[in-house]
């Protein structure tokens, strides 16, 4: 066996009674013959630039973050200049008349009259629409999951929530236009109409099944995964001491559902709600498929009307004049500021109950 | 003591009423997924054929033709994502767990990626478009018309914020001691960090990765007036392309039968490439040192 070559690093310590300033009394410099070991770790340069550089890459991916969203905003805001000098804040509430019919009139490309007000309306009545059907179900699904279901259908229970909030918007439009507008068309709306007529809400006037009904039908959907898989969260981190201490007082199942979990949970249900509520807002897609594309206001949910989302996916592409083209762009600022608010806001209130326990839901 | 008595029966029969209503809900969320998916296999398996996926679409009402185009269009939409999407969000997730944790820095970059999350993808459209195509920006010769290019740019940036947290979730759960043990042997820490703690959790970053890709090959509005749609074959990144969720969206409003077959077939086609990759997901965070995250 070769014997193994003495290794050193670092140079031999300076004798204690050397003083700093005492230049004559340093011992020199022992030559250390470098070993293999060392050439290879000097020839790898200096780490300590390296990893600094490597620190600089990452945090600058990181602030890219912010930059999109300052970018997104700042494009938004210079390209709505237009529309917001000419009609102010007027924009999203003011009617104008139709001259020759009398009859109010909200859009209006070809004399450059825009009001936001129809888009606005359609966009909030079918997000609340699709709010209405989708918290019962998806609290009672995260209900069933998270303290009824046996254990073996858990599994693929949450996987097919998952899946269904995977399918892109396109194809539960397509859906919808296929499947859901004949359905509602033949069979739910002749119902409605004939039990929930005298309310007004529902009139028989128009045949063909599309309109704000359909629309949120199909929103409440497309929500339904999100508002379940984060209830579902929250839930699961309520601890199971409470739980237990609610049973041990003799409550029944549900008792102990309502006062050990959901009242621990609620802040962050009414979280997964508005997060619901943000993603219906800004749905695009199906929601253009279904609701009729007409720029109209009315009291009965079966009629035609339009969304925010939906008529800049509808018109923008054909946009006739560079007002109109504002106008749609500023119909996106507002989209995006509200759900930005909605969303932040969604946010604070689920973190404020899952903070601190690894995220177990999607 | 009768009361007693009947208040229990009261209780026990809430208790029962809301167990079976929660089976009812769960009933009713479980029933439009599989009918979707049952009626989206069953029309999408019966026009799907090899002219699917060789063929350009034949003129409006003529018999025929497939959707080449538009899954060419689409690989080359996502392959532009990716390339800026995947860096730049496993980037920020390699800080958001590595250098940044419990920072304020941190939590307003995991705050900000939330909320860019949440930010309707029509907005995007809206801002690529003003950013890119509006014919206003002319000073380059890529930019102020439609093209692939802005298409792509739309939807990398809405791969950033999932690939960034997934990239995160996935490195927190890697333990302490395979850093400490790269670290004490000397490793410089970006060494460390691209092939120790990124390699060890490689195959949930990859995942994440083909989630973030997953979802926005579903993605329609932001190419709407980015990347417009294109009738013929086209690679070009200069040129308007076609990708397969634009095409379902026009053919599923054309009022022809045909075209109609060919939008049920390239939604089974996404649909397919979505699955896979949710379950991969799956697959992936269940087991290895992984577990448990996503």
């Amino acid at each position: 066996m070769a014997p193994v070559p003495e290794i050193r690093i670092s140079q031999p310590p300076i004798p204690r009674e050397a003083k700093v300033n005492d230049e004559r009394r340093l011992p020199a410099a022992p030559v250390v013959e470098t070993s293999p070991i060392r050439q290879y770790l000097l020839s790898r340069g200096n780490s300590a630039l390296a990893d600094r550089i490597f620190h600089l890459l990452m945090v600058l991916c990181a602030l890219s973050i912010f930059a999109i969203v300052g970018l997104i905003a700042w494009q938004l805001v210079m390209n709505s200049q237009l529309t917001w000098e000419k009609f102010g804040l007027g924009f999203f509430y003011k009617t104008f008349k139709n001259p020759i019919t009398n009859e109010p009139l909200f859009w209006d490309p070809v004399n450059e009259r825009f009001s936001a007000l129809p888009f606005v309306y359609g966009t909030l009545v079918s997000s609340f629409l699709a709010l209405l059907i989708a918290v019962p179900l998806g609290v009672g699904l995260a209900i069933f999951l998270t303290e009824m279901s046996p254990r073996a259908l858990r599994g693929p229970l949450a996987f097919l929530t998952e899946l269904l909030a995977a399918i892109p918007s396109v194809i539960y439009g397509l859906w919808a236009v296929f499947v859901l507008v004949p359905l509602l068309r033949e069979y739910v709306n002749p119902l409605f109409v004939r039990v929930f007529g005298w309310t007004g809400f529902f009139s028989d006037d128009n045949p063909t099944g599309l309109g704000f009904f359909a629309g949120g039908v199909i929103l409440s959907i497309m929500i339904l995964p999100i508002i379940s898989s984060l209830t579902r969260e929250v839930m699961s981190a309520v601890p199971h001491s409470q739980r237990e201490a609610v049973l041990a007082l003799g409550a029944t199942r549900w008792e102990m559902i309502r006062m050990g979990v959901l009242r621990n949970a609620r802040i962050g249900i009414v979280g997964a709600i508005i997060l619901g509520l943000g993603r219906a807002l800004g749905e695009t897609m199906a929601v253009t498929m279904v609701i009729g594309n007409t720029p109209e206001i009315h009291r009965s949910l079966l009629s035609n009307g339009s969304s925010m989302a939906a008529v800049i996916a509808n018109e923008f592409t054909e946009a006739v004049s560079d007002m109109h083209r504002t106008a749609l762009i500023e119909i996106g600022l507002a989209l995006f500021i509200v759900t930005i608010i909605v969303n932040a806001f969604a946010q604070l209130l689920v973190w404020a109950v899952t903070r601190g326990t690894p995220s177990q839901a999607h | 003591m009768k009361g007693e008595n009947f208040r229990s029966r009261i209780r026990s029969f809430t208790d029962r009423a809301v167990t079976v209503l929660a089976i009812l809900a769960t009933a009713l969320v479980v029933t439009p997924l599989v009918v979707i998916f049952g009626y989206l296999i069953f029309k999408g398996a019966s026009s799907l054929n090899l002219d699917f996926f060789t063929k350009i679409p034949k003129p409006e009402g003529e018999s025929g033709g497939g959707m080449a185009n538009a899954i060419v269009g689409s690989g080359v939409l996502l392959g532009l994502a990716s390339a800026i999407g995947v860096p730049i969000g496993i980037g920020g997730g390699v800080f958001l767990a590595e250098f940044g944790r419990g920072t304020k820095l941190a939590n307003s970059v995991r705050f900000t990626a939330d909320v860019l999350n949440g930010v309707p993808s029509i907005v995007m459209g809206l801002a690529a478009y003003a950013l890119i195509v509006s014919p206003h920006v002319n000073f380059l010769p890529f930019l102020g018309h439609f093209s692939a290019f802005s298409g792509g740019i739309a939807l990398g940036i809405m791969m950033i914020p999932t690939v960034c947290r997934t990239t995160e979730e996935m490195l927190l759960m890697v333990p302490h001691a395979v850093r400490e043990a790269a670290l004490g042997l000397g490793v410089p820490n970006w060494r460390s960090v691209l092939s120790i703690t990124l390699k060890t959790a490689s195959p949930g970053i990859i995942t994440g990765c083909m989630l973030a890709f997953a979802r926005v090959a579903g993605e329609t509005a932001p190419l709407l007036f980015t990347a417009l749609g294109n009738s013929f074959m086209s690679t070009s990144l200069n040129q308007p392309i076609e990708a397969l969720p634009l095409q379902i969206y026009v053919y599923a409003l054309s009022p022809y039968d045909d075209q109609h077959r060919l939008a049920w077939a390239g939604a089974l086609v996404l649909i397919l490439l979505i699955v896979v990759a949710v379950s991969l997901v799956r697959y992936v965070t269940s087991r290895g040192v992984l577990k448990g995250a996503s």
